[in-house]
């Protein structure tokens, strides 16, 4: 990727957790570039660092959570260095952001037009008052809001779960942001609403032309949404490829497990399911090989004792696995 | 199919939870279950699905009878259990010895001041399996063993277990009795994508050692699928469609059924972006004021004057495939 069609470049960021017990290193040396036009899918469980990692874009990172390395470009500026008056000029009008739960994210005291044209309101795009209301209707029409008129003097708690993932969608993108950074913005939803959202949001994509993060632990949403796809694991990405490599040539051993735990609807015949063993590593003491070596089956002795690097595996498909280096040696002995 | 071995027959089963602080001339109610009716197998896993507010758990526990029910008639191994119209409702005691739950949140399931011994022991003193000390302690670490937790973990608390061991406590618990039959209400939606696989999987293998019936409850469709024999459809409070599992996820004849599988999402890029989805508009009316006639005529793409007015039937349209729709009998 050349640099002009670079939007975002995220170089080994850390980014730690002081809890009284220790240091939990919840993202640990994560690279990626996010182009123009691009949707990159980041997937992970519970506790890998996928929405830490995206609460740092953004800066909105708790304490006791702090970033300890690494750099966050956005536009060849590094966003880490922003003071607080820039960081708001960022936030909301260059990347937005749409939470997991529309109801805790919603103000259940203002009207859904009033948390719509603030945002417009706060970044000074010279609206007054009666076309920010305008720019509102037109965006909840766009978000497929019926009666949009009516709509926006209501309260959040008088839309359904769907209704105000649309709404939160409405707003993200109302000043029209470069990148979206979505947090599972379909895990609280029913399928049939799920679908609708997930529509939406390939329909708005195109329109609009936005980049977005799309952070899920479903790989069917993820199959249907993403250009790309980062799979992490414990704080690291261990794969990272263009959608169809990630889905029909994983590479990784976690990736490939990932893919044959999960129950298919297209499946023919009931075939045992091969779960991946144990549990996911205690992130206040990693272990000091691969991270994933603990519970792979092709565990070996350096993965124990070593972090795999990155091998390119394909074009644009890259692995953090010492199992190609094994595959690499078997055949150049053959040759 | 009529000639297979019939554990538990559920028949126009009602539930409805009344709300409070309304007049008090007109009592509102909310219909969670409406006339459900259908049978499970001995020794089958019968699936439900069905989006959330539709009922599914309702049921669940409304069968073994955790909430009583309004109306209806369950039967279990040929003895009713509740009757509304012979006004049969027995002592449950020795039922819970047969059936059991697992519930869907472990750590919110598990009192957090026992220890996991005394949590998968509680049910064994109350119905005096284990009269010995020593009895009780093997029976424990039996159990413990063939959830795959250790035998040490019978003196830790639940805050010190991983959500999926977690949920083996719990299933552990059910187990203890010995049970015959045994409700999965939604066991593994609060687990990780790796550890789900593992749950799924050991309760396959309980099932065969034990055999054990299941009533397996989730919204993930793909999961039911996989682990169930046949499934049960639900919408808002009513059985819509019902049949084997294969057949109803390649054949799926209610129109609701074909939206709720067309919006699973498929772990494989090219198909999932080549095929056709049934969007539904709007969502789930409320169980409060449920439609008039069949009750997914708001959302139907299909919907007829008749379906506006009249309730559908639920009626067989292939060996063991059921449906409630008026526009299939128009054929």
């Amino acid at each position: 990727m050349d640099e002009k069609k670079t939007l975002l470049e995220i170089k080994d960021l850390k980014v730690s957790f002081f809890t009284p017990a220790g240091e939990v290193k919840a993202v640990n040396g994560i690279s990626y570039s996010l182009g123009y036009n691009e949707v990159m899918g980041i997937v992970g469980e519970s506790g890998s660092g996928k929405s830490v990692e995206a609460y740092s874009i953004i800066g909105l990172l708790q304490p006791p959570g702090k970033v300890v390395g690494g750099s966050i470009e956005f536009e060849g500026e590094n966003v880490l260095e922003y003071d607080d008056e820039q960081m708001r000029q960022f936030r909301g009008n260059k990347v937005s952001m749409i939470f997991q739960n529309p109801m805790t994210c919603l103000n259940p005291v203002y009207t859904i037009g009033n948390q719509l044209t603030e945002a417009l309101l706060c970044h000074d795009k010279g609206y007054t008052k009666e076309q920010a209301r305008a720019r509102a209707i037109e965006m909840l029409e766009l978000v497929g809001i019926n009666n949009a008129e009516k709509r926006i003097d209501q309260y959040p708690h008088e839309f359904s779960g769907g209704m105000r993932q649309r709404a939160m969608i409405a707003m993200a993108l109302i000043c029209e942001p470069k990148l979206l950074i979505a947090d599972e913005p379909t895990t609280a939803l029913d399928v049939t609403i799920q679908a609708q959202i997930l529509e939406l949001m390939k329909d708005l994509q195109k329109k609009e032309n936005t980049s977005i993060i799309f952070i899920t632990h479903n790989l069917g949403v993820v199959a249907e949404i993403c250009d790309r796809v980062s799979v992490m694991y414990a704080g690291h990405i261990i794969e990272q490829g263009p959608v169809n490599d990630i889905f029909y040539d994983p590479q990784h051993p976690y990736t490939k497990g990932l893919l044959a735990s999960t129950p298919r609807l297209d499946e023919e015949g009931r075939e045992r399911l091969i779960p991946i063993e144990g549990t996911p590593i205690d992130l206040l003491n990693p272990p000091k090989g691969c991270n994933f070596g603990p519970r792979c089956k092709d565990c070996m002795k350096i993965c124990l004792r070593e972090k795999p690097p990155f091998v390119e595996v394909g074009e644009g498909h890259i692995s953090a696995c010492w199992l190609h280096f094994k595959d690499q040696a078997g055949k150049e002995e053959k040759k | 199919m009529s000639e297979r071995d019939v554990l538990l027959e559920i028949n126009k089963l009602r539930k409805y939870f009344p709300i409070k602080g309304q007049s008090i001339f007109k009592k509102r109610y909310v219909q969670a279950v409406e006339s459900v009716s259908f049978s499970i197998y001995r020794g089958e896993t019968f699936g439900l699905v069905g989006e959330s507010g539709c009922g599914k758990t309702t049921l669940g526990r409304t069968i073994i009878r955790l909430y009583e029910p309004t109306s209806g008639r369950i039967v279990y191994d040929g003895t009713p259990i509740y009757d509304s119209e012979q006004k049969i409702a027995v002592d449950m005691l020795p039922f819970r010895r047969k059936m059991q739950i697992i519930f869907q949140d472990p750590s919110a399931s598990l009192d957090p001041r026992m220890t996991v011994g005394e949590i998968v022991g509680e049910a064994l003193d109350i119905h005096k399996l284990c009269p010995g000390k020593q009895e009780r302690r093997d029976r424990i670490n039996q159990l413990l063993d063939e959830v795959g937790l250790n035998t040490e973990h019978a003196n830790r608390f639940p805050h010190e277990f991983s959500g999926g061991q977690q949920q083996r406590i719990g299933i552990a618990r059910a187990l203890a009795v010995d049970p015959e039959f045994i409700v999965c209400d939604e066991p593994i939606s609060a687990l990780d994508v790796s550890i789900q696989s593992q749950v799924v999987n050991m309760l396959e293998d309980l099932q065969t050692e034990n055999h054990l019936t299941y009533l397996f409850i989730a919204h993930d469709i793909s999961v039911v699928r996989h682990i169930s024999n046949r499934i049960g459809v639900m919408y808002l409070g009513q059985m819509v469609e019902l049949a084997e599992s294969y057949e109803l996820c390649s054949h799926p004849i209610h129109p609701y059924t074909k939206t709720l599988l067309s919006a699973v999402p498929l772990p494989d890029p090219v198909k999932s972006r080549a095929r056709q989805r049934i969007l539904l508009e709007g969502d789930i009316p409320s169980p409060v004021d449920p439609p008039s006639g069949c009750r997914f005529h708001t959302r139907c793409p299909y919907a007829t004057e008749k379906c506006r007015a009249e309730q559908p039937v639920l009626k067989e349209y292939g060996p063991g495939h059921f449906a409630a729709c008026h526009l299939l009998e128009q054929g």
